[in-house]
């Protein structure tokens, strides 16, 4: 065969494939919009839902995903960045540093389901707790940490190496020099992962599947005692989450309308992903505009 | 103020750094981050492994027959407790997933890089950002609306339309971004020199890209896939959804089938903790993160043998 026309028609496959993975990306997301935001109501999401019944809404999962993502970055965010500090400006080269290397590979590559059956052993069944937010949380922290580490790591890598010398030239101490110097440099790049990490977090659901349970309490929206059993901010009760409401409803639910919530739900989700990604972009790119002389 | 004033410049210079402000505590502090990282894994380590092997110490199960028998039937009066299926179900899914996804994904990353760096930046780039970012059970909830009833419609061979080519191609687009991100980021790490250099002996940029680039990037090509495998390989609900979860061996790609994850993800709420039945999904569980610490050290070996 010529080259010439081999050239050609490899050219026209590889746009096909570019083309194919455009059109799946298309077709899937018109399917979870245009099926999903005509469910999207103010009901659909101040009611609770409803086991039987329809017309249940999804209240209390859209409140547990938000705060199951806030107690997890609550613990993965200053533990990810020192885990980062660490990498990027304490660990000397040797046998201690690939260690943890490997460690971090190991978690990053670890199923969900086993850091959720890792959280099922420890946070629900030996510490006696049962399924609870926290329980979810911290099997999340696991499942989050090393993209955090990583994150925070490349961040503080990227700052120039000038900036940190100048200050150690002026008797600043390392210490002080990475909390005054180097992670106000690093915060948009921090800011930035963080956010596209929550993006993951909220979406996740086989690693909450035996941590946080498949059912939520009857919650009270009014009653803001976080020791109380009826407050939504207790951290020691059970929390279905929506992407684990998703699943449920698809693979047990015997309500009338499962696909019309799972529609929405999906659509909530996907929306909220995407939601953060754009801030994720935008809000790292105004950061570092703001704090920083460049342009 | 007076006092320091009086001091002699060497005599400051060792006053300050005697003081240290915060760096010891600074030091322990982090250092502390890095031991609960490295807590954590030993820990899932080794509780896994010390709750996996209860079904073959406590319960005396044989662990021969536990990975090569394909009997499955742990109600009947005579329980037999064989994952043959699962475990060939695992990577009968992961394998054939990452055959679709992995040529789609390098020839994406291809045009990205070679074709038309522009589409590639404006177009593709966001594209694959905005797949990678759909989660899991989205996937499979598109797969049971969508491609279940396609292929129970479209093959006379499938009569629910949950099968192991379902779960293959939901799969296959799952790890597609994954495998994309890697190999782009292989292939846009290659020198110029390499393209120029080709192109000037007279090749064409297909003979550019099969005879000089692709080899080149070869092993970073192959952990993308490699990568992409892995997450297959421990996805659990979005198979799970569209799969079928039956425990006899699949005789074709349109019948359904069963893996490791799905099992697990079905039968742990069902189980009593401690029960054989219960210990048996643990001993899964600790097949599973052997099979990512095999994957690991899979891509160590290929990131050994990367050339550029």
């Amino acid at each position: 065969m010529n080259s010439k026309v081999a050239d050609r028609i490899a050219t026209g496959v590889f746009i096909a494939i570019a083309t194919i993975i455009v059109l799946v990306l298309i077709g899937l997301f018109s399917f979870i919009l245009f099926r999903g935001v005509p469910q999207i109501s103010w009901d659909f999401i101040t009611t609770t839902s409803s086991t039987v019944r329809e017309g249940g809404g999804i209240r209390d999962q859209l409140f547990n995903s938000f705060y199951i993502l806030f107690i997890t970055m609550l613990i993965t965010v200053p533990l990810g960045v020192l885990g980062g500090v660490y990498m990027a400006e304490y660990a000397k080269p040797g046998k201690i540093t690939n260690f943890i290397r490997s460690c971090i590979e190991l978690l990053a590559s670890l199923p969900s389901i086993v850091v959720g059956m890792f959280g099922l052993l420890i946070f629900v069944n030996s510490t006696g707790w049962g399924y609870t937010i926290i329980g979810g949380a911290l099997a999340l922290t696991i499942f989050n940490i090393p993209v955090m580490v990583r994150v925070s790591e490349d961040a503080i890598r990227s700052v120039p190496n000038v900036q940190k010398e100048a200050s150690l030239a002026l008797g600043i101490n390392h210490w002080h020099t990475i909390k005054t110097v180097i992670l106000p440099s690093a915060f948009p790049g921090i800011l930035t992962g963080a956010i596209l990490a929550s993006g993951r977090v909220f979406g996740e659901a086989a690693a909450l599947l035996f941590t946080a349970g498949l059912s939520t309490p009857r919650l009270d929206y009014m009653n803001w005692n976080p020791f109380s059993t009826t407050s939504p901010l207790n951290i020691f009760r059970p929390a279905e989450t929506l992407s684990v409401h998703i699943w449920a409803v698809n693979t047990n639910g015997i309500m009338p309308d499962v696909e019309a919530i799972a529609d929405g739900s999906s659509a909530i989700l996907v929306l909220s992903v995407l939601f953060f990604n754009l801030t994720a972009r935008f809000v790292g790119s105004a950061v570092h505009r703001k704090i920083t002389a460049s342009k | 103020m007076e006092k320091q004033t009086t001091l002699s410049a060497k005599q400051r210079l060792i006053r300050s750094s005697s003081k240290n402000p915060g760096e010891t505590r600074g030091k322990i502090l982090v250092s502390l981050c890095a031991l609960i990282i490295i807590i954590a894994t030993l820990s899932i380590t080794l509780f896994l492994a010390i709750k996996g092997l209860q079904s073959f110490i406590v319960n005396g199960l044989n662990p021969l027959e536990f990975l090569f028998s394909s009997e499955w039937n742990p109600t009947s009066s005579d329980p037999q407790y064989g994952a043959l299926p699962f475990i060939l179900g695992s990577l009968a899914v992961t394998l054939l997933s990452a055959l679709i996804a992995g040529p789609l994904g390098i020839g994406c990353a291809i045009f990205m890089t070679e074709i038309s760096t522009s589409i590639g930046k404006k177009v593709l780039q966001p594209v694959i950002e905005l797949l990678v970012g759909i989660p899991s059970v989205v996937y499979g909830f598109i797969g049971l609306t969508v491609l279940v009833p396609f292929i129970r419609n479209t093959f006379s061979g499938s009569a629910t339309g949950f099968s192991l080519l379902t779960g293959t191609i939901v799969l296959s687009v799952m790890i597609l971004p994954t495998v994309t991100t890697i190999a782009t980021d292989a292939m846009s790490s290659l020198p110029n020199s390499l393209r120029e250099g080709s192109l000037a002996l007279g090749a064409t940029r297909w003979q550019t890209i099969k005879k000089v680039l692709i080899p080149a990037a070869l092993p970073s090509l192959m952990t993308a896939i490699v990568l992409g495998m892995a997450r297959a390989f421990g996805e659990a609900l979005a198979v799970q959804m569209v799969i079928g979860n039956v425990r006899d061996l699949p005789g074709s790609l349109l019948d359904p089938s069963a893996t490791l994850t799905t099992i697990i993800t079905l039968n742990m709420g069902y189980t009593t903790y401690g029960s054989v039945d219960n210990n048996t999904l643990w001993s899964m569980g600790l097949i599973l993160l052997i099979i990512s610490f095999i994957f690991i050290l899979i891509i160590r070996y290929l990131s050994a043998r990367r050339k550029i």
